[in-house]
């Protein structure tokens, strides 16, 4: 392993063979997958989908060596090898990109995080230099030199200065420039606008393609990736069923000849949207929540001396209209200011200018700038979802993290049981939230909302990492809370989940603006 | 074939206690700093009145060595954390300059040998083993780093207090290593209690530590 | 916050020499002027600090920003060591347990001096050093561990994150039904409920980020390193430079007899 390749981009492609494989992690009773069997050849592309909390993530991280340790409490059973060896031992071997970007970069220069796992490797430092201009040519974040002028970005510029789609992108320049014969992506576009998908998608292609590495990839939306795989491994529904893969074989032949089983194991099909719920009303419309001329931004007013200077928003001149019963949809690209727009509408920021008021429908004589209720009056008119669920999270337990609401409230604790179910929660309910799987902290962070009956619903991506089957629970579960009177403000990148709840759509986009103003809400 | 894995604390750090160690210690060392801009309020009346009264609000700045070990549990957490602690005080701009690197030093080493001689030490005298990292433990162990930290500030020439008459620099010795116990010991087993609890301290040897007894 | 952790786009004269000789001749001042107690030495010191200043970027409105709240601390450790030392000479204000004599002012104003004098060298340092050459210097001139050096490197980055998220925390809670309005003991417990929720975030966060740098191969055997750490003739110079302060400043105190060692 610390002999690196004389200076050319050869790649020795890993072989990964899973016999009987399990692992329970520490801390629960049952385990996250089980009787695993599965061998991927060198140089074998794998599309691994499943639904969520099926162990796809567990998996990854066993190949990439990186799950679980001496000391810790947890069980494996059978044999997990990668090129015939336990993967732990031969470091370097894989690259993993893990779920969450944020957590993705190491040091805060852009050429030093990508050459980190190089280093590491012990690889001489001209060749480390050369792998990293190469990696960053790769995915599209070229240096400032090679005379592409704008796109290009210097090799010290700051990590914490990226945005999403470019933080993903640098995540996979690191694993390139460590040459991995086995490359390991855990949901590697979530949260990215559709352009950016794209984007990611190709320059994992270009890679591939240039190495000729194994990759293992984690995505719920087949559609993005049936070009790029030349296999598809689908695991069983529900935690740990034995034997764990339920389907197995070529894009073509596995999406034409198990559709259904496909369709039914929650799996998103391409062409397929699952069925939901119809809306039985159109809403009464009544006026819940206006914003007006709304500049938006997360920085304060800083002070400098006795005068206090507002910041510059992200957004400005911003308008819309809540009511109820009707859905409103935020879209527009990464960081164009969705996230802020919302916060701001849900009273949980204040605005740089402009102004958000709520109806007496609505305030129920709380006073009209929502900004200024206090918290527990804000929860019952106004519920809102962040992007990151853990952010949300106040307890050590589902349980008490859904009860939470109601018992400051004082009442709708009978809802819970409803939510847990509904949302598939109800072998979790005495987990310690922030183990959950991505899509099941998800669907928890809704559920935590929804327990407090607002009348105004704000979800910032209620979606994203979310099987088909829970994407159409949801959906009807906000359509029938439509029909209710509640109204739904969500922010998207998914046009069939706003197609599903219809109303109005906001697009957000600085770069179209050109200084009219942005309204919605009006119909 | 089924391999359970081998579940044994070793001395040696891995990673995660690394950077855990190293991230409780440079939020510690922000919340010094912090701590220091707003102490003047907290320490003028107290300078106004008697100077070695200032020694009973040090404890805040011997937390990280106490937490530290007391979340990581492996040797040499005490000294790791409080030296990055320091250093994170330094970055930010010390009153106390580049001294507070030995500070730091010292006063983790302090809380390390109280460590040492109680918890991991292999000690002839059974009677001071308690083996375990109980209140007893932090707060001892937060003593001795007050101790350290008092006896930095009155002795040594960078020290703050160096030149208080021989009676101040007794009280302010003893008014550290008090404050040491209290602030840093309890407060810090308070902490790991409650970080246990929500279950982040899943992957450490202190993963049980809000169940574990109180004295032994 | 950020800004208060280092200058961005700092290309002074000294931010290109080597942390480990910046920080060899910042701990030679500090240690000759802890070795005595007396306004020579310490504003000698204190002059030659402040006339490097433009070489490490720090304009003196920045310098203002950042030191104010030392002078201030300065201040009151030269307050109370003129109350608290041995009195010696004329007694010029006795009120109980308060006395302050001419001897003990002037060992206080000393103290003051010479704590603004230990001081500033420090934020000089810290601000034409970037973290990352820090780090570098550590681990491969100083021969420090480097699976501790980088991991402290890298939760720092963390820390940094972890302050912009306070906020968002914040509103996170607020949306929980977490409040921090109302009384002043119900606003301190929110606000200790939200320090212990941002702690356990940042613990948390730590430990994926852990995974990461362990699924980069971090934490195995030997390493290289992508960027060497050098010395130049600069760090000759930057050498010399603390050298020529900490002897001038104790030449000055010998010369006028102000010279009085701290253990006497
Ligand atoms: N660190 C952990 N500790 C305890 N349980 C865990 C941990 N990580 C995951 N789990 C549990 O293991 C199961 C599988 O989780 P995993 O993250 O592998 O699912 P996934 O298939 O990636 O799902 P998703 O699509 O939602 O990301 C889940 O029930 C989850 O709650
Ligand atoms: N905590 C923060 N503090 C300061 N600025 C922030 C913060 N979070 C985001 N920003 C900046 O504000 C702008 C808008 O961010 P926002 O999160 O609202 O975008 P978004 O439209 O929701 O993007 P995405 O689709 O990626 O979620 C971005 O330029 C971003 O860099
Ligand atoms: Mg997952
Ligand atoms: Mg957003």
């Amino acid at each position: 392993m610390a002999a690196p390749d004389a200076g050319t981009s050869v790649v020795r492609p890993a072989a990964v063979s899973a016999r009987g494989w399990g692992w329970r992690h520490a801390g629960r009773s049952t385990p996250a997958i089980r009787g695993l069997d599965l061998e991927i050849g060198p140089g074998e592309r794998v599309l691994l989908l499943g639904p969520s909390g099926a162990g796809k993530s567990t998996l990854l991280h066993a190949l990439a060596g990186v799950l679980g340790d001496e000391e810790d409490d947890a069980d494996e059973t059978g044999a997990l090898l990668v090129d015939g060896v336990a993967p732990r031992g031969q470091r370097g071997r894989s690259g993993l990109m893990q779920q969450d970007p944020e957590t993705q970069v190491v040091l805060s220069r852009l050429g030093d995080d990508v050459a980190f796992g190089a280093e590491n490797l012990a690889v001489p430092r001209d060749e480390i230099w050369r792998r990293v201009h190469e990696a960053l040519d790769d995915v599209g974040l070229r240096r400032a030199s090679a005379a592409e002028g704008a796109g290009g970005l210097p090799l010290d510029h700051p990590t914490s200065a990226l945005s999403g789609g470019q933080k993903q992108r640098l995540a996979l320049a690191g694993i390139l420039a460590m040459r991995p014969g086995l490359i390991l992506l855990d949901e590697p576009t979530a949260n990215l606008d559709p352009a950016g998908v794209l984007e990611v998608r190709d320059a994992v292609g270009r890679c591939l393609d240039k190495t000729g590495a194994t990759l293992v990839v984690v995505e719920h939306r087949v559609s993005v990736w049936k070009g790029l795989v030349d296999r598809i491994v689908v695991l069983q529904p529900g935690s740990a069923a034995d034997p764990a893969v339920l389907l197995d074989g070529p894009p073509d032949q596995v999406l034409a000849e198990a559709r259904d089983i496909l369709m039914a194991a929650g799996v998103w099909v391409p062409g397929y949207v699952p069925a939901t719920r119809v809306r039985s009303t159109a809403g009464s419309g009544g006026l819940l929540l206006a914003a007006e001329g709304l500049a938006v931004s997360r920085e304060r007013p800083h002070r400098r001396g006795l005068k206090s200077i507002p910041p510059v928003p992200v957004l400005q001149g911003i308008s819309a209209q809540v009511r109820a019963g009707q859905a409103l949809t935020v879209t527009g690209p990464n960081g164009a200011g969705k996230s802020t727009f919302a916060l701001t509408l849900a009273g949980l920021l204040a605005p740089v200018d402009g102004k958000v008021s709520a109806t007496v429908e609505l305030s129920g004589g709380a006073g009209i700038d929502p900004y200024k209720w206090k918290a527990d009056q804000l929860i019952s008119r106004i519920g809102t979802v962040f992007q990151e669920p853990e952010h949300q999270f106040v307890t050590g337990r589902v349980l008490d993290e859904l009860m939470f609401g109601p018992r400051h409230l004082g009442h709708g604790e009978e809802r819970v049981d409803e939510l847990v179910e509904r949302l598939r929660l109800t072998h979790l309910v005495d987990a310690n939230p922030y183990t959950l799987s991505g899509g099941e902290k998800r669907r928890l962070s809704v559920a935590t909302v929804l327990a407090a009956h607002p009348r105004v619903l704000v979800l910032d991506e209620p979606t994203f990492g979310q099987d088909a089957n829970t994407w159409a629970e949801l959906a009807s579960f906000l359509s029938e809370l439509l029909d209710a009177g509640t109204a739904v403000v969500s922010v998207t990148h998914d046009q069939e989940f706003s197609a599903v709840l219809g109303g109005t759509e906001l697009r957000l986009d600085p770069a179209s603006r050109d200084g009219d103003r942005l309204e919605a809400g009006a119909a | 074939m089924t391999t359970a894995a081998i579940k044994k604390t070793s001395n040696t750090w891995r990673v995660v206690d690394i950077v855990v160690a190293a991230l409780i210690a440079i939020a510690g060392g922000v919340i010094f700093w912090a701590w220091s801009q707003g102490a003047g309020i907290v320490s003028t009346p107290m300078n106004a009145v008697y100077p070695p009264l200032t020694g009973l609000i040090a404890g805040g700045w011997m937390i990280p060595a106490v937490l530290g070990m007391l979340i990581i549990r492996k040797p040499g957490a005490a000294i790791f954390c409080e030296t990055v602690a320091a250093t994170g005080e330094l970055i930010m701009g010390s009153q106390y300059g580049a001294t507070v690197l030995i500070s730091g030093v010292l006063q983790g080493l302090g809380a390390e040998l109280v460590f040492f001689l109680l918890v991991y030490g292999h000690f002839k005298f059974k009677s001071f083993l308690f083996q375990k990292y109980n209140l007893i433990a932090a707060l001892l162990a937060g003593a001795g780093a007050g101790l350290f930290c008092g006896i930095n500030d009155a002795f040594l020439p960078w020290g703050w207090n160096i030149a208080y008459e021989a009676g101040d620099k007794l009280v302010y010795i003893v008014f550290c290593a008090v404050s040491g116990a209290i602030i840093a010991g309890v407060l810090s087993w308070i902490a790991t209690r409650g970080l246990a609890k929500t279950g982040v301290l899943s992957s450490f040897a202190s993963r049980k530590a809000g169940t574990e007894p109180v004295f032994n | 916050m950020r800004a208060a952790l280092n200058l961005r786009g700092n290309h002074a004269l000294l931010t290109r020499a080597n942390p480990l000789a910046k920080f060899a001749a910042v701990f030679l001042i500090t240690l000759v002027l802890a070795l005595s107690i007396d306004w020579v030495s310490a504003t000698t010191a204190l002059v030659a600090e402040l006339a490097l200043f433009p070489l490490a970027g720090l304009t003196l409105r920045l310098l203002w920003q950042r030191a104010w709240p030392l002078i201030l601390a300065a201040a009151l450790g030269g307050w109370s060591t003129s109350i608290v030392a041995a009195d010696a000479g004329a007694v010029l204000l006795d009120v109980g347990i308060w006395s302050i004599s001419e001897g003990s002012l002037q060992l206080g104003l000393g103290f003051m001096l010479r704590g603004l004098a230990i001081a500033l060298p420090a934020i000089l340092l810290m601000t034409c050093t970037d973290p990352t050459d820090l780090a570098d210097a550590l681990a491969q001139k100083a021969r420090l561990p480097h699976r501790f050096v980088l991991g402290t490197l890298a939760s720092m980055r963390l820390v940094g994150l972890m302050a912009e998220e306070w906020q968002t925390i914040g509103m996170a809670r607020r949306a929980r039904g977490v409040g921090s309005q109302g009384s002043p003991l119900q606003r301190m417990r929110a606000t200790l409920g939200q320090s212990f929720g941002l702690l356990v975030q940042a613990i948390r966060r730590a430990s994926r980020l852990a995974v990461t740098m362990e699924a980069r191969g971090f934490g195995g055997g030997p390493r290289t390193w992508a960027r060497e750490s050098t010395y130049s003739m600069l760090d000759a110079w930057v050498l010399l430079g603390g050298l020529v302060i900490a002897v001038a400043a104790v030449l000055a105190a010998v010369g006028l007899g102000t010279w009085s060692f701290v253990w006497r």
